[in-house]
């Protein structure tokens, strides 16, 4: 099916539901039950499985209420049954695709963010060689070098990571947050920029070039099963090569069923300002 | 020592044994970061020839990390039988592999071999064997062991019940427990990972999982995986903890990394002896997986075959309940693909076998490395076929903590059934008075966690 046939089913049904509205109630009720025969809608409680008959009836719900884990899904011989199975495979194909894909130029286009690489080079070298995507390409240090502010006081930074789904999921909400947090706490700003395929200590080759009193890098997580649109905000006062991993500062699992996007750009703030004040990162600072 | 080469009218030259080794792996993504991987086919089967013929004797006084210089080497050396290594000295490593495979060696041949065995040469013999060599030499081998209640018979596979929730919820953990059981899972042990490291949380586990035993007079023994300090800080304070778990590396630097040294496990040793719940003799759980070290750049440009092999010569000196190698957890820079971790899994099973331990294997992936629920399955079947110990069971194969895939409690009992093995005898007699399983077929009752309530 194509996308030009795809939007004629969709006015089709909008207008069916239309006519739902109208006197002749009957007639388009029918239509609209027509039309959605002809395809299968999935919501969540659609995937639920459960047991036939459960020795202690109202127990099955105390024990599945009490942990995300995917219990009291029945079986059929040794097998899981058919929707359990899918509901995982669902579940992992969402992952594997955040993974895969690239931060469509929309999102970014939205905050003016402009887009430098890594020495990445594809998605496959990416994951064999973390050492990769810490080192912007040439091309990347002469962009960032025209067209960024130098020694801002905060250097944005946003990146794909292991999730491009993260970035589209998420920067519309903590990116202005972030924005409005900064000026509250009375901070400037240089040029923010996206890196495609950074990994998280890229930030110290950029610390090396615009020399930001503090850096925040929005990055795509490791994508699990429960969200695969997890961001992190990686912080870190004066960044530059040789950093340790402890002299940065961490708020992660960023999601709307995680740490709030809005929450999180508004903390990222105060946690810079703490930065500035005590003229250090990571575990040293007190927040 | 030979360490050159001509294949037809190519010649290779190597510089020593730790190259050989590195280069005779099959490709592996960490090999290739850490620099040591052969530069293409070729050249991997050069050196796999030159393997070949070496000597246990070149391989035994090549070290690849000097005794002096490493204590997880002065571990492996100390535990040679020189009588038994004499007899096999001059073997070359290809003998050790026709001997392992040969029809002839039973299970009792090889107990007296690998008394003679260092780890390096255990990893020498895996790189030249194929997967179903692996599969064929580690069928043979036939490990039991003792905590609580003894596992590891041959026709019998186990599994951990591993009933981990995202905040150490007492009731979520006892909520996926009940599960397991109810799959017939947990005759291993029922191990938690924890989210808290603290000997207080620790504690709160290991006395829920104890209570929850004592209940149902469940024949199995119970363990949360924190640092082996926090475990022995809630067993002082009282905490009933049948096994002490620890993860291994294969470098003095690379349990640096962990946190942990010989000293500090012989110490640890003395105290679970001391003041654990069980039975025994067998009272440690160690993890391994290859990568770690390199991960913690402690590789000492070893390939992480060989790394992992070392682990198992560590692992040997506690004599473990069991040892389970989380093969495909560390990520895709380490193990690329399915066809890598495939690979990984049988070498690491058989690797630890030949030592004489207890193995069981997490086959498992992360979601950005080129794996999906069906490799999983096929290994987990490999496998069962090579006479695994135990697997781990995992609600819907999804761990909500740690954020990776494994097994399934339905995988386990799947491969039970394809393949017509049965739960640990003591806890298969369990699971029939429970109503749960009959002549080592799963009840109707079987997959209702509510029966516990």
């Amino acid at each position: 099916m194509n996308e030009g046939q795809i939007e004629l089913i969709v006015q089709k049904v909008m207008e069916q539901l239309q006519k739902r509205f109208t006197p002749d109630h009957n007639i388009a009720r029918e239509n609209v039950k027509e039309i959605i025969e002809k395809g299968l809608v999935f919501r969540e409680q659609d995937w639920k499985t459960s047991i036939p008959q459960p020795a202690f009836k109202e127990g099955v719900a105390e024990l599945t209420a009490s942990t995300p884990a995917r219990i009291g899904v029945w079986r059929t011989g040794t097998r899981p049954l058919t929707k359990t199975m899918l509901k995982l495979q669902f579940d992992h194909a969402a992952a594997i695709d955040a993974v895969s894909s690239e931060v469509l130029e929309k999102y970014l286009e939205e905050f003016n963010l402009f887009t430098v690489e890594t020495c990445y080079e594809n998605k496959e070298v990416y994951l064999k060689r973390p050492d990769k995507g810490r080192v912007l390409t040439d091309d990347a240090v002469d962009t960032i070098s025209s067209r960024c502010q130098k020694r801002p006081q905060v250097q944005i930074v946003v990146s794909d990571g292991l999730s491009a789904s993260a970035v589209e999921t998420n920067l519309k909400d903590v990116y202005p947050a972030l924005i409005d947090s900064l000026k509250i706490n009375n901070l400037s700003f240089g040029t923010s920029f996206f890196v495609k395929g950074g990994r998280v200590a890229c930030m110290d080759h950029i610390g090396d070039i615009l020399e930001p009193e503090v850096l925040v890098l929005l990055i795509g997580e490791r994508p699990g099963l429960v969200s695969a649109s997890s961001m992190s905000a990686y912080m870190c006062y004066r960044p530059r090569k040789g950093i340790i991993e402890s002299d940065r500062n961490v708020i992660s699992n960023i999601h709307p069923l995680g740490t709030p996007p809005i929450e999180a750009g508004a903390h990222i703030g105060t946690v810079l300002r703490r930065m500035i004040e005590q003229k250090v990162s990571g575990v040293k600072l007190e927040l | 020592m030979k360490t050159k080469i001509t294949l037809l009218n190519k010649t290779y030259q190597f510089s020593n044994l730790k190259e050989i080794l590195a280069k005779a792996n099959e490709e592996k993504s960490g090999d290739q970061l850490a620099g040591i991987a052969a530069k293409d086919a070729q050249e991997r089967l050069a050196a796999r020839h030159l393997l070949a013929d070496l000597t246990l004797n070149d391989i035994r006084n090549n070290p690849v990390l000097a005794p002096e210089e490493d204590e997880v080497s002065r571990v492996i050396e100390n535990s040679i039988n020189e009588k038994n290594y004499q007899s096999i000295a001059n073997w070359t490593v290809s003998d050790l592999r026709e001997t392992l495979l040969s029809d002839t060696t039973t299970d009792i041949e090889i107990t007296r071999l690998r008394k003679g065995l260092t780890s390096e040469m255990v990893a020498a013999v895996t790189k030249i064997m194929s997967n179903l060599d692996l599969i064929q030499a580690a069928s043979k081998i036939e490990v039991i062991t003792q905590c609580n209640f003894p596992i590891g018979y041959k026709g019998t596979l186990s599994g951990r019940a591993q009933p981990n929730h995202p905040t150490d919820s007492i009731q979520g953990i006892k909520a996926s427990l009940y599960e397991a059981l109810s799959y017939g899972i947990g005759d291993a042990v029922i191990g938690i990972n924890p989210v808290i490291d603290n000997a207080e949380s620790v504690k709160q586990i290991l006395q829920m999982t104890k209570e929850e035993m004592d209940r149902f007079i469940i024949p199995t023994q119970n363990c949360v995986l924190a640092h082996v300090t926090t475990q022995m800080r809630a067993i002082k304070n009282g905490a009933p903890s049948d096994l002490l778990f620890q993860s291994l590396a294969g470098t003095e630097s690379g349990n640096k990394a962990f946190g942990i040294s010989v000293e500090l496990l012989d110490e640890a040793n003395d105290l679970i002896q001391k003041e654990g719940t069980s039975a025994g003799p067998n009272l440690w759980y160690f993890e391994t997986g290859q990568g770690s070290e390199l991960s913690s750049d402690a590789h000492h440009g070893i390939d992480q075959v060989t790394l992992e092999a070392r682990c198992y010569g560590l692992a040997k000196k506690y004599h473990p309940f069991i040892v389970n190698t989380v093969v495909g957890f560390i990520g895709p820079e380490y193990l690329y693909n399915s066809k890598q971790v495939i690979r990984a899994g049988l070498e690491d099973h058989f690797m630890g076998k030949l030592q004489g331990l207890p193995m069981g294997v997490d086959v498992c992936y992360t979601n950005h490395m080129k794996a999906d629920q069906n490799d999983m399955e096929n290994l987990a079947i490999l496998l069962g076929s090579a006479g695994v110990n135990f697997l781990i069971g995992v609600p819907m194969a999804d761990d909500c903590m740690l954020n990776y895939q494994s097994t399934s409690f339905h995988d386990i009992a799947s491969v039970r059934s394809v393949l017509g093995l049965r739960p640990a005898p003591y806890f298969e007699k369990w699971l029939e008075k429970m109503g749960i399983m009959e002549n080592g077929k799963l009840t109707e009752r079987a997959g209702d966690p509510t029966i516990f309530m």
